[in-house]
């Protein structure tokens, strides 16, 4: 980022040769920023959920269309993905910046949840060939303040575990022709499994050590990150390095390790949270975006 | 060992007005009508629209005879004479260093005005400009944070620089650039212009640095003027938490109020 050109000697103080595990903000190698999470906060949405973590705060809206499946797979429902980088979000978003890092947040979403696992995506099918189940998930940065993709991928399993789809039934009259019929209930809905959902745990690379969730300046000091995608069971689903900088394969195995660990870690807190919110039911106050 | 906390969101509550001290401030906000009594002269931060004179800029009026302007609450740093400023080095140049100081533009450190330690005279010339790459270079060990707050909450005092009992010392820029540093062990040189330390700094050093640091942010979130006092008091209101928890929203608003609870008693 233009504003933050620090000097990897400034990391250095921060996490030194010597193997202590304490950073600017006193914070561990392994720990995240305190997070909030709250879920239904944009009303025409079938799921929807605003994660902040630190000064990072992203917004998701996930509306199920019905569309048609894909050639290849049939009997299967699909999601979309799009990320818009809002202009409040930081000064170099402004006008057509942010469509770069947008569209490297949206290929690293479909890369993650490419694993057929991630999402029972046969659930989605209404018809085979004919209808299906599509889940535009449209991700909204309103602010940024480091560790973008972890944020991001936790707000998605947030709003995908509020998803609500209504039931529909098919109904086939004598002449051949299928008519979708919608439940008159308004409650009457399928959720999505969200247990194999991938969370992004990003590992950085500073002076010789690797922590997770960086800040802004913690991410200008690191030359190399690892991108590692878990599911709550602590398995990969998917990898990626970006930065300038390289990577030593003991290092790369080392931060897999730990990001596994982490990822793990990162699931049952969000898992208790989403569940915790739940319960609360319709007592909840919502607080939305002026609480 | 990892620690993820996650939590759900928590509706803001309104902190009421801390004891006004030296009569009320007449506070503003842009589009906020000041007077319409026309026979006032328009200063900074205000503007005149249907015989009334408006705010243009969030913050307290001040009234001197016939100039009235607005003094904002949140503005990049203006510079007076007298002030102490740390700046970040972002570019060198030919005679002269740019740095970055919150103010509207760059600031400028020519190299004729830069003080060697011992305080020797030298001459400025070619051989200067590169001698100075022999104390100085681009990416040079700092041993230090650097906390970016807004200038209007630096309070004005006789001295900037600090050393606190706590084992570190402050310098609070009165453009809101505040430098916490270990304790330098001899004080020699006073002549200098700076010291170059370039031996990796302790835990214990670093732990006291990290927590000043988290007390310096709490303090700003909840808008507490920084000085000296309120920023050894709200260390001291921290020490019963770990670092890293400082940061987290019931912890801030807790230390916080300890710390006005204090500085109030220290008034009164």
């Amino acid at each position: 980022a233009k504003t933050f050109t620090l000097l990897q000697s400034e990391a250095v103080f921060w996490n030194g040769k010597d193997l202590e595990d304490l950073r600017v903000d006193g914070r561990g190698c392994e720990d995240y920023r305190c997070a909030e999470v709250e879920t239904d906060v944009v009303s025409n949405t079938s799921g929807s959920a605003r994660v902040k973590l630190g000064h990072t705060d992203i917004l998701v809206g996930v509306k199920a269309e019905m569309g048609t499946p894909k050639l290849e797979k049939p009997d299967e429902g699909y999601l979309e993905f799009f990320v818009d980088c809002s202009a409040n979000a930081t000064p170099e978003f402004e006008g057509r910046g942010g469509e770069e890092l947008g569209t490297e947040i949206a290929n690293t979403l479909y890369r993650v949840f490419s694993s057929e696992s991630s999402v029972d995506l046969k659930s989605l099918c209404i018809n085979p060939r004919e209808h299906c189940w599509v889940l535009y998930v449209d991700v909204l940065l309103l602010e940024c303040g480091g560790n973008l993709f972890d944020a991001i991928s936790i707000a998605v399993k947030a709003a995908l575990f509020n998803t609500r789809i209504p039931k529909v039934r098919v109904l086939e009259d004598e002449e051949g022709s299928k008519e979708i019929e919608l439940s008159d209930d308004p409650y009457d809905c399928i959720r999505l499994n969200v247990d194999d959902v991938p969370c992004i745990v990003t590992l950085s690379k500073i002076g010789y050590r690797h922590v997770v969730d960086a800040t802004l300046q913690e991410e200008a000091c690191s030359l190399a990150s690892l991108l590692i995608s878990v599911t709550s069971k602590g398995a990969l689903t998917s990898m990626k390095k970006v930065g300038k900088g390289s990577l030593d394969p003991e290092s790369i195995f080392e931060m897999m390790e730990m990001g596994k660990r982490v990822g793990k870690s990162l699931h049952i807190a969000l898992q208790k949270i989403l569940d915790e919110e739940e319960s609360l039911g319709t007592s909840r106050q919502k607080v939305g975006f002026l609480g | 060992m990892a620690a993820v906390s996650m939590r759900l969101p928590v509706a803001r509550k309104a902190v009421g007005p801390s004891a006004p001290r030296g009569g009320e401030k007449h506070l503003v906000a842009p589009g906020d009508t000041i007077t319409t009594d026309t026979g006032y002269m328009r200063g900074h931060g205000t503007y005149v629209e249907e015989e009334k004179l408006i705010a243009s800029v969030a913050g307290a009026v001040e009234r001197v005879n016939k100039l009235v302007c607005v003094r904002a609450l949140k503005t990049r740093y203006n510079g007076e004479v007298g002030d102490i400023v740390v700046g970040r080095i972002t570019e060198v140049q030919q005679k002269r260093w740019k740095v970055e100081t919150n103010s509207r533009l760059d600031s400028v450190l020519l190299l004729s005005s830069m003080n060697l330690p011992g305080g020797e005279l030298r001459r400025r010339s070619a051989e200067d400009e590169l001698a100075m790459r022999d104390y100085l270079q681009e990416g040079d060990l700092i041993s230090g944070v650097l906390v970016q707050v807004s200038p209007s909450l630096v309070k004005r005092q006789k001295t900037h620089f600090h050393d606190l009992p706590c084992g570190a010392s402050v310098i609070l820029g009165n453009n809101g650039f505040i430098w916490i540093y270990p304790t330098p062990e001899q004080k020699d040189e006073e002549a200098g212009g700076f010291t170059t330390n370039l031996e990796p700094v302790p835990l214990s050093d670093r732990e006291v640095i990290s927590r000043l640091r988290n007390c310096i942010v709490a303090l700003v979130t909840q808008n507490l003027m920084l000085f000296d006092t309120s920023i050894l008091y709200c260390y001291e209101a921290s020490l019963s938490h770990q670092i890293k928890d400082i940061l987290k929203p019931e912890v801030m608003e807790e230390i916080v109020l300890e710390t006005r609870q204090r500085l109030l008693d220290l008034e009164g």
